[in-house]
């Protein structure tokens, strides 16, 4: 059984891969610079032209690139090549202005795959397996990530999409799928229906690859256990492609970020400044294979370490931690990005006050997403139904502007917790 | 002349509805009706107090969201079937209600509902067409 899906890449030595990043952020700078006019104007406001950049070593003297600049520049500006030689999009939820669109040309496409097949082979997949995708399928990268990634493995591969969980079981029985490959908290809910139906000795399945959303160790083992498989993080962001950046290995002791295609530094979120490797801090991408949205020194405000301990897997490419938190106020709620300033959007056109409050929590496995927003003199009035149907409406607009549901609390002004005179936005219960 | 009905905005939170009639027996404001619309998460009290400006400026004064709302008092008579009869009147006038309830005071042959609908003129004149009467602030005790 192959153990690697690209052997020569995944255990190049430290020196190759140091040799590969060098040759190809020099061109990528190059790239940037002449095609892409919003990067070369923050290189040229720093005073830093193609020709400082030599090697990985001259990293730290480029701009960085934040969800800000995406959206200054949406949806158009980070373009590295024309559309017309771009062959996909692929977008992150939200509304405008923190919905994230990203480009591919078909090249870009294809690395990503590979990226996503080197996944699928780690957890053991070989071209005999069933690979159930049960991500969501459309904009969202889950699910065409994994499902290229499938292919490219020569798995059969079952492009199930997410919900309706009896599909998904009927699937899994009738087909005999040995992967599958959704959020964490959707493979916890399918354990759960299995376990519930009684159908455990009728599922075939191995390992999963479950991102897009934190989880915690006991989540793992709690899935190992009642799916009887092996449970396999996996991660990636659309604006630097997709699931895959990084992936577990058989070691199951962090992610191996596929180096020959992206640049991992850890930086000080405060200061800018780069931290040696070992020291917990924001994670930041530089793309050096993509062509159309070919980001340089992009934050991902994810908090992690960085590793270059030999792993007993073989490979050699750095691991990443799990993200132990963010350096922004972004929460992942069921694995959608939600940011409180959305909320607060919404409560000011729907006539509410701007003070809420944002309860997360974990149950059985699940979010439980909670807003707890205060009743004003405008929506109030002695009509019960009349405060029912504003309170729709808000429901409404918030799933309308974040991508997933949330329950509304209407409560009495002034009731929502301060500490220190400042207004405590978001409690999250969860334990990650 | 107009009566008004004060609603306030109820959290389900223990204690909050004795806290809020407390604070209007403390400043000498006597409650003539009193009734409660609740869903599970929160609801709305509606009440006809003695003073409803004063009644209503106290409220605000302590951050309670609220909403006065003229409504319709009917002096229901205080014989058998004198409710449903009332109730023909306002079916038979085409006018919807949106919600009623009773007030505490009674006189020797009639009692009070109010009425919240749409349309309280049309309301009042179809009553009176049938020589019955709207109450008066003065008959129940209104400011
Ligand atoms: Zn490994």
């Amino acid at each position: 059984m192959a153990k690697y899906y690209q052997p020569e890449i995944e255990t190049a030595s430290q020196e190759q891969i140091r040799a590969w990043q060098n040759e190809r952020l020099v061109e990528q700078v190059k790239h940037v610079w002449n095609d892409v006019p919003y990067y070369r104007k923050k290189m040229e406001e720093k005073g830093v032209t193609p020709d400082d950049i030599k090697s990985v070593d001259d990293l730290y003297k480029l701009p960085f690139l934040t969800k800000d600049d995406l959206r200054e520049a949406y949806p158009y500006g980070l373009m590295g090549k024309p559309a017309s030689e771009c062959v996909r999009i692929q977008s992150t939820s939200g509304t405008t202005g923190k919905r994230v669109v990203a480009f591919y040309t078909q090249h870009d496409v294809d690395l990503w795959e590979d990226c996503c097949a080197r996944a699928i082979v780690a957890v053991g997949g070989t071209k005999d397996d069933v690979c159930h995708v049960a991500y969501g399928y459309g904009l969202f990268t889950g699910g065409a990530g994994l499902h290229g990634g499938s292919h490219k493995v020569g798995c059969l591969t079952l492009p199930m999409s997410s919900g309706n969980t009896d599909r998904q079981l009927q699937f899994m029985t009738d087909l005999g799928s040995t992967i599958i490959c959704c959020t964490p908290s959707y493979a916890a809910y399918l354990a759960e229906s299995i376990y519930e139906k009684g159908i455990r000795d009728q599922i075939k399945l191995k390992a999963g690859i479950f991102g897009a959303e934190a989880w915690s160790e006991e989540m793992r083992r709690d899935i190992e256990e009642k799916l009887g498989i092996r449970a396999y993080d996996i991660y990636g962001l659309t604006e630097i492609s997709g699931p895959g950046v990084s992936f577990e290995c058989e070691a199951q002791m962090g992610m191996h970020i596929n180096e020959d295609h992206f640049i991992a530094e850890i930086i000080d979120p405060d200061t800018g400044e780069v931290l040696p490797e070992g020291e917990k801090g924001e994670l930041v991408f530089t793309c050096i294979t993509k062509e159309a949205f070919p980001l340089i020194r992009y934050r991902t405000r994810d908090i992690c370490v960085l590793s270059r301990k030999p792993c007993p897997c073989g490979r050699t490419h750095v691991k990443m931690s799990k993200p132990m938190g963010r350096s922004d106020d972004m929460l992942i709620i069921r694995g959608v990005n939600v940011f409180p300033s959305q909320i607060e959007t919404v409560l000011i056109e729907q006539g509410y006050p701007a003070n809420y409050q944002i309860i997360v929590d974990r149950v059985n496995n699940s979010d439980t997403f909670e807003v707890m927003v205060e009743m004003s003199p405008e929506n109030f009035s002695d009509s019960l139904k009349k405060i029912t149907e504003m309170e729709k409406s808000l429901v409404g607009a918030l799933k309308a502007m974040l991508g997933i549901a949330a329950k509304v609390k209407l409560v009495a002004p002034k009731t929502i917790a301060r500490s220190e005179g400042k207004a405590v936005r978001v409690i999250d219960k969860r334990k990650i | 002349m107009n009566i008004y009905q004060i609603s306030v905005f109820l959290e389900n939170r223990a204690g909050q509805l004795s806290e809020i009639t407390k604070l209007l027996a403390d400043n000498g404001i006597n409650l003539r009706a009193i009734s409660i619309a609740e869903t599970s998460d929160y609801g709305v009290l509606r009440m006809i107090a003695d003073d409803a400006e004063r009644a209503s400026s106290i409220l605000l004064e302590q951050g309670n969201i609220i909403s006065m709302t003229p409504v319709s008092v009917v002096a229901v008579p205080d014989r058998p079937a004198g409710l449903s009869e009332v109730l023909s009147i306002i079916a038979e006038a085409g006018i919807d209600i949106e919600y009623m309830y009773s007030l505490f005071t009674h006189a020797d042959d009639k009692a009070y509902m109010v009425f919240r609908v749409d349309g309280e003129e049309k309301l009042s004149s179809a009553i009176k067409a049938h020589d019955m009467e709207m109450a008066t602030k003065e008959e129940i005790g209104l400011k």
